[in-house]
């Protein structure tokens, strides 16, 4: 008798993401399907608005991340003008979204993920959560994480006009600069960044590193996949989120080339499945194997770790010790670990608050000159950027007047979609044998696996990032279910 | 468990957005946990929902409903918390009016399925589309009915307050917590049911501190081709589009202050029925001209409007959806 387990958002009938899992006959996973619910369509509607629109309309795909959209649409839409914003546009652009870098990779470590590693996995579920964290770690910790969210709106609502969705990338530009004033109050909250970042690694280390039984669990291999990875880099092949080339490299570590955003079909493209409304990317030059590992199969990943496994290195110098900290720990590059991920976004916590104060001293930065006025006729752009959750890119086609003809979107957490359905596989494949009884060991196993992620299926549903709480549901050959299991982050 | 009131905040079909939102009232939140049991939250806590359909009916006081309606699901859970709620607020655009993603309406179900899965980089040879029911060689499995237009809240349930907003700006959230504290405190009344609350009842260009000189225009500009505007004077007067007139107050015209023209995020002003009907008549008001021709060239400097006109507002203005999606609807 064929038996299925079906793991729901708690929230069950919510367009979160849904695990199904089939045992065949003698009770050992016979396959699995993750599913994604929800689908609106802004590949369509946004035809026939003006590209302009884009950096606003776009910004709506996903209020976790608007910054990231925001920026992706207004490098497509330069492209798309083949207009160059003048430097003092670019650096504050980079530096509206390197604060928010800051405040979001804060809130995914502390509030999400961290709780597994702080409080430990077998923790009680009660406990395992940010709560949890403060009261292990001290209160204060809690008013930190809090000023580090502040800060890093602050500064999207300074340069970009509001906090969520911000309102100022046009193309060619930006509708204003920021006064002197406003740069000191910037440049303040970035030291006290720099010092949150590294507070946040020393915790890490203290309590993550110090630990073996955390250590052999991030070695182990229920979360190791070797996949090919990809990340956006500067031309010292350093790691950067706003702009650059996406350098790709295979599972042992050699680079396949760097593509220009207007080069990503050549490398880039998606798979379609019927029981699923998101698309699965991959390596179109290595092509779609199926869900499998190896540098055989397309199949690749756009994360913390991948970006830091696709690059040389760090552009600023403690975030630069740290990477290679990194590799020497775990034992050299590329990295396949997937709960490392957790550990290479904090050194990228650190490089954003470095970067961010780089751009807030730049002379340019309170220049009044950041709009260039296109002058071309608009035809066709791309704009890449590197979300927090994996490479964005956004591509779009208009008519001579700049009215949308087409236009294609792979966004961050999709780039995961076909690693974190592997991921998903093999936790399940190691937690359920003949007569191994299903239980809450299994449903936090899975739920790590794709928190390292931190899949935002914001972009693709709109589910905050690794906000998953999950229901297992274990049912007979007949569908009747037999057994509810729960868990909550 | 408590005796305390019982709150719940939920998502359908959204971005998250105004969940960062409330999250952004940063000490608030500790306000409503101090004076609510808070029972089902999602982003925040232990996601119950068994829980809730086990709840007696009417026994949350508050619920927050954000995220239009797209499928079955946001459906189901509408009515689900509808039967369960005292009081449910349509919680931001989405809910309100359909926002960004009710363009979605002017194209059928196939239109958006066909964009959506042979874009250039897709690899789709057998025109593969999702299918809401599908046979695995494991047995089958389902995915959610996608509706051929999207709803707002009040076109699937009754709804008792309306807060706008894209997201609703966390000063309103904060005025709207201490408002339903007070009235549990027995120190305000509740506004009537059906009200608009957490945001003004004029217009955008009522709280924009920009000048006008109520100047008329001889074009309309796309905002990346003006040159240089001048910082402190009205943008509709420079010719930039803004949806000002016709956009209810209560952001502080955030848009406006960074140079932006607004967008209507915040929905129809106070006593406009038809949103794009008001910002035409606001645009045409300041056509300076009288000659059939000139003003049809000035209007073509509006290229796209019924993105214009009805951004964020097409699936709740009285014309809902396209022709496409109407048709698909049965008309």
């Amino acid at each position: 008798m064929n038996q299925r387990i079906t793991i729901d958002p708690i929230t069950r009938l919510e367009g979160h993401g849904k695990i199904e899992i089939f045992l065949d006959k003698d009770g050992e996973v016979a396959n699995t399907y993750f599913q994604i619910p929800e689908l609106r369509g802004f590949e369509r509607f946004c035809v026939g608005r003006p590209v302009e629109e884009m950096p606003l309309l776009t910004n709506r795909i996903c209020g976790v991340c608007p910054e990231a959209h925001h920026m992706a649409a207004a490098k497509a839409a330069d492209a798309v003008y083949h207009v160059d914003p003048p430097r003092a546009a670019k650096l504050l652009r980079e530096l509206l979204y390197m604060a928010f870098y800051c405040t979001d990779h804060t809130t995914h470590f502390y509030a999400l993920a961290g709780p597994d590693f702080v409080m430990g996995p077998d923790a009680p579920v009660a406990e395992r959560n940010i709560l949890g964290v403060i009261h292990k770690v001290g209160l204060e910790i809690g008013g930190k994480v809090i000023q580090m969210r502040k800060y890093g709106h602050n500064v999207v609502e300074i340069i970009g006009g509001r906090k969520v969705h911000p309102a100022t990338s046009i193309p060619g530009g930006l509708t204003k600069g920021i006064t002197e004033e406003q740069r000191k109050e910037i440049e303040d909250m970035g030291r006290w960044a720099i010092e949150f970042a590294q507070f946040s690694l020393k915790l890490f280390n203290d309590i993550v590193l110090g630990n073996k039984t955390y250590v052999d669990l991030i070695l182990g291999d229920v979360y190791t996949h070797r996949t090919h990875y990809i990340g956006l880099v500067d031309e010292n092949n350093k790691v950067n989120f706003y702009d650059g080339k996406v350098s790709v490299m295979d599972p042992e570590g050699k680079r396949l080339g760097k593509y220009a955003p207007n080069e990503y079909t050549d490398w880039i493209a998606e798979r379609v499945e019927p029981w699923t409304y998101l698309k699965f990317p991959y390596l179109k030059k290595v092509g779609w194997k199926g869900f499998t590992d190896g540098k055989d199969s397309g199949v690749y990943c756009a994360t913390p770790l991948s970006r830091l496994n696709a690059s040389d290195g760090m552009a600023t110098p403690l975030a630069q010790a740290e990477f290679e900290k990194f590799y020497s720990t775990l034992g050299g590059k590329p990295v396949h670990q997937r709960l490392a991920t957790h550990w290479a976004r904090l050194i990228e916590l650190l490089y954003a608050a470095e970067r961010w104060m780089e751009l807030v001293t730049d002379p340019e930065i309170t220049s009044p000159h950041v709009h260039a006025v296109p002058t071309e006729t608009p035809t066709e752009g791309v704009g890449i950027v590197e979300a927090p959750r994996g490479t964005l890119t956004h591509h779009y086609v208009t008519d001579e007047r700049g009215i949308l003809t087409k236009v294609n979107l792979i966004v961050g957490t999709t780039n995961n979609y076909a690693p974190i359905s592997m991921s998903i596989k093999k936790a399940a494949e190691s937690l359920i044998h003949k007569g191994t009884v299903v239980n809450e060991g299994l449903l936090n196993m899975v739920e790590m696996a794709f928190r390292a992620y931190d899949p935002c299926f914001g972009c693709a549903t709109h589910s905050l990032p690794g906000q998953m709480p999950l229901q297992v549901t274990i049912r007979d050959a007949d569908g009747n279910p037999i057994d509810v299991l729960r868990q909550f982050c | 468990m408590t005796d305390k009131p019982k709150f719940a905040m939920y998502w359908a079909a959204s971005c998250g957005g105004c969940e960062i939102a409330v999250l952004n009232t940063h000490e608030k939140i500790l306000d409503v946990d101090a004076n609510f049991e808070v029972v089902f939250w999602p982003v925040a806590m232990d996601a119950k929902y068994k829980d809730v359909e086990a709840m007696d009916d009417g026994s949350i006081l508050l619920t927050l409903f954000n995220g239009g309606i797209r499928n079955a699901e946001n459906e189901h859970i509408a009515k689900l918390l509808r039967q369960k709620s005292q009081i449910l607020v349509a919680f931001g655009s989405c809910a309100n009016e359909g926002c960004i993603p009710g363009l979605a309406n002017l194209s059928s179900t196939n239109q958006i399925f066909d964009t959506a899965y042979e874009t250039i980089s897709t690899e789709n040879p057998e025109h593969i589309r999702p299918q809401f029911t599908y046979q695995m060689p494991e047995g089958e499995i389902t995915i959610p009915t996608f509706y051929p237009v999207l709803k707002t809240l009040d076109q699937v349930v009754d709804v008792d307050y309306y807060m706008p907003g894209c997201p609703p700006e966390s000063h309103q959230i904060a005025a709207v917590i201490d408002l339903v504290i007070a009235v549990l405190q027995g120190k305000a009344e509740l506004p009537p049911k059906g009200s608009v609350i957490g945001a003004g009842a004029s217009t955008v260009c009522d709280e924009c501190q920009r000048k006008r000189n109520l100047k008329s225009i001889t074009e309309f500009k796309r905002i990346q081709d003006v040159e240089q505007y001048d910082p402190e004077l009205c943008l509709l007067e420079q010719g930039i589009p803004c949806n000002g007139p016709a956009t209810r107050s209560g952001c502080d015209a955030r848009c406006p202050s960074a140079g932006a023209q607004c967008i209507g995020c915040y929905g129809p002003a106070e006593g406009v029925v038809d949103y794009g009907a008001r910002l035409i008549s606001a645009f045409a008001s300041v056509i300076d001209s009288t000659d059939p021709v000139e003003i049809e060239k000035i209007l073509d400097g509006i290229p796209d409007p019924v993105g214009q006109f009805y951004r964020f507002n097409l699936a709740g203005s009285t014309l809902r959806a396209g022709v496409p999606a109407w048709k698909q609807n049965g008309g």
